[in-house]
């Protein structure tokens, strides 16, 4: 569950934003980190972002976040 | 990529076989689990190197006696339980959440600013947040405590789990596991609390510790690094996920988990007591510490009968010597909270590792 996914701000307003992950937008707060800008990307966490991330290294979580959500899918058809 | 990922396996395969014994590299992140099934990394490395899934998926380790307070508040009128979803089916004492006759007050948040928001928008409730999780998490916690301090919103509170990652695997040395040889160590927490916060296990256990992201290249280069200072009998603190991890991590996110927060004696499923091993609310804040507001505490909890899931978070056995893995503990049906979580070992064992079994 510490998984933190990659996300794009793509509005802010104080330390509220809004982030674009993989086409997803969601709301999140950039309280713990206050150097965040417009169009940063950064890493978010039960709703709040992190961490700084770099182009490639989202690209390369977005792709690994895609394969778990496919193990997850199977497990939770195992689980019925 | 390949040729990293080929020249990493070379280098590994060398170093193992200079090694000439067993070596255990134990992961304590849930994602990094999941991630080493999920892409079939054990069966390519030697034979005398094993992988250990450790105590690194916050559910998991997430006491009995936690989730049964957690249920005695949800049968409250007066309570909105307010929790992430990956606690709704861990078992207590008397079922789950998930297995509660009424549901109509226990809600599913994706962030501790949901559960506040809940506490805003029904006054006449006290929201009762399901506070779990590590490092990574936790400063998430403090901000709405803080939130609701600040806007004096006196009907939320939290009940606080959280958990820290580093004393648990100082216990896990000193007590319960001395045959781990080295650590991967987890890469959100790490983004939190900065890679110098694994020196101490370095330096007071002479353990290398070594600090991945997830993907596939990153974990085994990881294990690569961890191998060639084992094979020259070196010991040393690394980072190798440097586009997201710093030394010293996000200050900012530790004020405010220090400023709310204050390490605490605590319980682990499975490990039993750990010191300072999680976070409890300051006095100062504690009339938003739903222990202290409706005067409950973690009761001891009960072994449940014939699961083995504390060796397990361990590395003592493998999810396959329980001898109710698959059988009477599956991820339908699942009795230990390995196989309750998905990134809990167990199930990701049921997942990938069984199919590799019947081979």
């Amino acid at each position: 569950m510490c998984l933190a996914i990659p996300a794009r701000i793509i509005e802010l307003d104080g330390d509220k934003a809004v982030v674009d992950a993989m086409g997803n937008c969601f709301k999140a707060k950039t309280t713990l980190l206050p150097e965040a800008k417009l169009g940063d990307l950064v890493l978010v966490h039960a709703g709040f972002a992190i961490s700084l991330v770099d182009e490639e290294e989202a690209k390369k979580t977005w792709q690994l976040i895609s394969e778990i959500n496919e193990f997850m899918d199977t497990q939770n058809r195992i689980s019925g | 990529m390949l040729d990293r990922i080929n020249k990493a396996q070379r280098d590994i395969d060398a170093a193992c076989e200079t090694l000439g014994r067993q070596i255990n590299i134990m992961e304590v992140c849930g994602t990094h689990t999941v991630s080493i099934f999920r892409n079939g990394i054990r069966s390519i490395l030697p034979k005398n190197l094993k992988l250990l899934s450790g105590p690194g998926c916050p559910v998991c380790v997430t006491d009995q006696g936690y989730i049964d307070a957690v249920l005695r508040l949800a049968d409250r009128d007066d309570c909105i339980i307010a929790t992430y979803g990956d606690m709704i089916r861990v078992p207590g004492k008397d079922g789950s959440l998930e297995t509660k006759q009424s549901k109509a007050n226990i809600r599913i948040v994706l962030s501790s600013e949901d559960a506040l928001q809940l506490a805003k928008d029904n006054p006449g409730k006290t929201v009762v947040f399901v506070a779990v999780g590590f490092e990574t998490t936790a400063p998430a916690t403090a901000v709405v405590v803080k939130e609701a301090a600040d806007g004096a919103i006196d009907n939320f509170c939290i009940l606080s789990g959280h958990k820290l990652v580093v004393p648990a695997m100082r216990a896990l040395l000193s007590e319960k596991n001395d045959n781990i040889n080295a650590f991967l160590c987890p890469g959100h927490v790490s983004a939190i609390i900065g890679y110098g916060a694994f020196a101490e296990i370095v330096e007071d256990f002479g353990r290398p510790c070594v600090v991945a992201g997830f993907e596939p290249v990153q974990i085994i280069e990881g294990l690569c690094e961890i191998c060639s200072q084992l094979s020259a009998g070196k010991a040393e603190l690394k980072s190798i996920y440097s586009a997201v991890v710093t030394e010293k991590g996000n200050i900012a996110a530790q004020q405010i988990v220090n400023e709310c927060f204050e390490p605490a004696d605590g319980y682990w499923r499975g490990l039993g007591e750990i010191k300072k091993s999680t976070l409890k609310l300051k006095d100062k804040y504690g009339r938003f510490d739903a222990f202290r507001r409706f005067g409950i505490s973690e009761e001891p909890s009960e072994e449940i009968k014939g699961c083995r899931c504390g060796e397990v978070l361990c590395g003592l056995i493998e999810p396959t010597e329980c001898g109710l893995f698959g059988r009477d503990c599956t991820p339908q049906e699942p009795v230990g909270p390995c196989m309750v979580s998905s990134e809990g070992a167990c199930a990701a064992w049921y997942k990938y590792g069984r199919k590799k079994r019947n081979k």
